[in-house]
């Protein structure tokens, strides 16, 4: 079993919503389209599901064209950011919904119902209504009516979006393992990075309607291959620098920090990208190199700190574990992780990231 | 914690009292006071308990006219509100044809009501109406003036004109109110266009249908210029609905004792229908 995007194109009127776009996916596998709002994955999602057209290309499932055929005989389950269920059925009559279309004995309906139920800890409120329901419990009905149905296909459209964190979080742990085992693709569309990774299997990062690099999500995250990728995979905000290398030693520019490579790189200019956890109030690595700056803003959560600084022309964000106050406009030393860093032609492309 | 003791809070309600006062409770009180007494002119009332009640209540005429005012809102009810769902349903969901739709739609709802009396009543004319030549000409024998049928047909074809617009409006918010990912998770079960309507638009829609039906019932049960312009609750009292049968009474037989009962029963009957429909709506809401 296989999904097959091949030169998808979608335009509507004179605006391009999908670039061409080839991409696969394969059975058993979790993949999540990482983008921001507008970067095409509800419009991709909803080419996969049948429920749009593309302009130009062929969608093939399973080595069959199935461009074109409609989304009722594609055998697929779509669950939304928005909590879809039929709001004058129960919960249980609500996951059998797409059940009883197909005309399977009522006695078969009431086993997998309650199976996926017990799955999804639904059983006590089947007998409610979906406005009796918390939000998480709502998108838990909406998963189960996916589940439900044995798709070949499912989508999941940003679903944990509209809750609050700490539903988000539950569900999202939760996730990975209800998809296990399952004998489907299931494709994830999130604008958070965090979820990716969490979530694991494979990723394809998408900006303004095309899909910039997909492969398996560690790959992704570790090796973007050009900057734009790296970007879509980084939140909060990556920081991006100009730096010169001549020999072993590479400089930021505008500034006196300096520090040795051992990349078989040609003498020049290129870009160097850090993560905003690899820059820390504390030494980490064995590669550390200081860098001091004026503190802008410092936010602290409960258990990490984001301070904002400035150094030379740029506005830099470091994350560190714990709490590390900084008063505004305090000079202040940080460490950056130069194993970590990320190198990049002046064409954008990964040149490096040892 | 102490509360602050401030009497001059009192000052700020005294203007919404006023307004109630001079616009419901003053005037209504009136009615009381001449629903429970007799009056000849100057200012002289005798005392008449709840004769006038009793009389109105075993009235056949006030039967009559209830019965057609019951007929009347039923038969508006029916017809309205689902023709307004079905006009809704239909009506485009966007480009050009949304403004245009609705301007056309909200055109009837800006007409003052004794001039659609009076536009359906030449309309309706059996010479020179355009509606009533028409009919004629077709061979129907049409005439609203004489035939109480055929005023019913006309009273009700112009309530229908003048008021499906307002259920058409309402259900049309409602529709629009609907994610377009239901009817997307819809179609992926394969629901057909029936179980849509069913189960995901009908439900959504029950709280505007519920106002559009509360306000029908109340505009329909109390309507008076309309009727009154048009047939003038004739041919003899056919279309002679409760407002107009009280003007009746109260103007023109200047019987004031019974028609303020009247006035206060009539009242009665529309609060209390009122308060059972917010019940159960209110019983819905809490239930879901």
């Amino acid at each position: 079993m296989s999904l097959e995007l091949k030169g998808i194109e979608k335009k509507i009127g004179e605006e391009t919503h999908i670039y061409t776009t080839d991409l696969k996916f394969e059975k058993n596998t979790i993949n999540v389209l990482l983008g921001s709002t507008l970067a095409g994955k509800t419009t991709l999602m909803q080419i996969m599901a049948g429920l749009d057209k593309p302009t130009k290309g062929e969608i093939w499932f399973n080595e069959q064209n199935v461009t074109g055929v409609k989304v009722q005989k594609r055998n697929v389950s779509m669950v939304y950011q928005q909590f879809i269920n039929y709001p004058n059925f129960t919960v249980k009559e609500n996951i059998a919904s797409p059940l009883k279309i197909t005309g399977i004995e009522s006695q078969e309906i009431d086993q997998r119902v309650s199976k996926v139920a017990d799955l999804l800890k639904l059983t006590p409120m089947l007998n409610k209504k979906p406005n009796e329901l918390s939000g998480g419990q709502q998108q838990r009905t909406a998963l189960a009516r996916a589940l439900v149905k044995d798709s070949d296909l499912i989508l999941l459209d940003e679903p944990l979006a509209n809750l609050d964190f700490k539903l988000r979080e539950e569900l999202r742990e939760e996730l990975p393992k209800l998809f296990k085992d399952r004998d489907c693709i299931v494709v994830y569309a999130t604008t958070e990075p965090s979820d990716a990774l969490l979530i694991g299997g494979y990723t394809a990062t998408l900006l303004e309607g095309k899909v910039i690099q997909h492969g398996k999500t560690l790959d992704v995250y570790n090796k973007p291959n050009n900057l734009d990728s790296a970007k879509v995979f980084s939140d909060p905000p990556m920081n991006i620098a100009n730096i010169n290398k001549k020999g072993e030693i590479c400089s930021l520019l505008g500034d006196n920090v300096t520090w040795k490579t051992n990349l078989n790189l040609r003498d020049g200019s290129y870009k160097v990208g850090i993560r905003p956890h690899n820059i820390t109030t504390y030494k980490e690595g064995k590669n550390s190199i200081e860098i001091s700056g004026k503190v802008l803003i410092s936010e602290l959560s409960g258990s990490e700190s984001m301070i904002h600084f400035t150094n030379g022309d740029l506005n830099w964000v470091s994350l560190s574990e714990g709490i590390h106050q900084k008063d505004v406009g305090e000079e202040t030393k940080l460490f950056m992780n130069s194993d970590e860093f990320l190198y990049f032609d002046n064409n954008d492309r990964l040149v490096g990231n040892v | 914690m102490n509360k602050t003791v401030n009497q001059k809070a009192w000052f700020f309600v005294i203007p919404v009292f006023v307004l109630v006062a001079f616009n419901a409770i003053i005037p209504l009180m009136t009615v009381v006071n001449y629903a429970f007494q007799e009056t000849f002119g100057n200012n002289q009332f005798m005392w008449e308990g709840t004769r006038w009640f009793k009389q109105i209540l075993v009235s056949e005429r006030f039967h009559a006219a209830l019965g057609r005012q019951v007929l009347f809102t039923l038969i508006i009810l029916v017809i309205q509100i689902p023709l307004g769902i079905f006009i809704a349903l239909n009506m485009p969901k966007e480009g050009i044809g949304v403004p245009i739709c609705l301007v056309l739609m909200s055109m009837p709802l800006l007409i003052p009501w004794n001039v659609v009396g009076a536009m359906w009543n030449i309309f309706a004319l059996p010479d020179i109406g355009f509606l009533g030549h028409s009919l004629n000409a077709i061979g129907f024998d049409y005439n609203f003036t004489q035939q109480s049928g055929d005023a019913w047909f006309t009273t009700i074809l112009m309530d229908v004109w003048h008021w499906t617009s307002l259920v058409v409006l309402l259900s049309y918010a409602g529709l629009r109110s609907i994610q377009p990912a239901y009817y997307q998770a819809a179609e992926i079960d394969g629901a057909t266009r029936w179980a849509v309507f069913r189960h995901i638009e009908l439900p959504k829609m029950k709280k505007v249908l519920t106002i559009a039906i509360l306000l029908r019932f109340m505009d329909s049960f109390m309507i008076y210029t309309e009727p009154f312009v048009l047939t003038g609750g004739g041919p003899g009292n056919a279309t002679a609905f409760l407002s107009i049968d009280l003007v009746k009474m109260a103007l023109g037989q200047f019987d004031l004792g019974p028609a303020a009962a009247m006035s206060l029963i009539y009242f009665f009957i529309v609060l209390t229908v009122c308060w059972v429909f917010y019940n159960l709506m209110m019983r819905n809401e809490s239930k879901s």
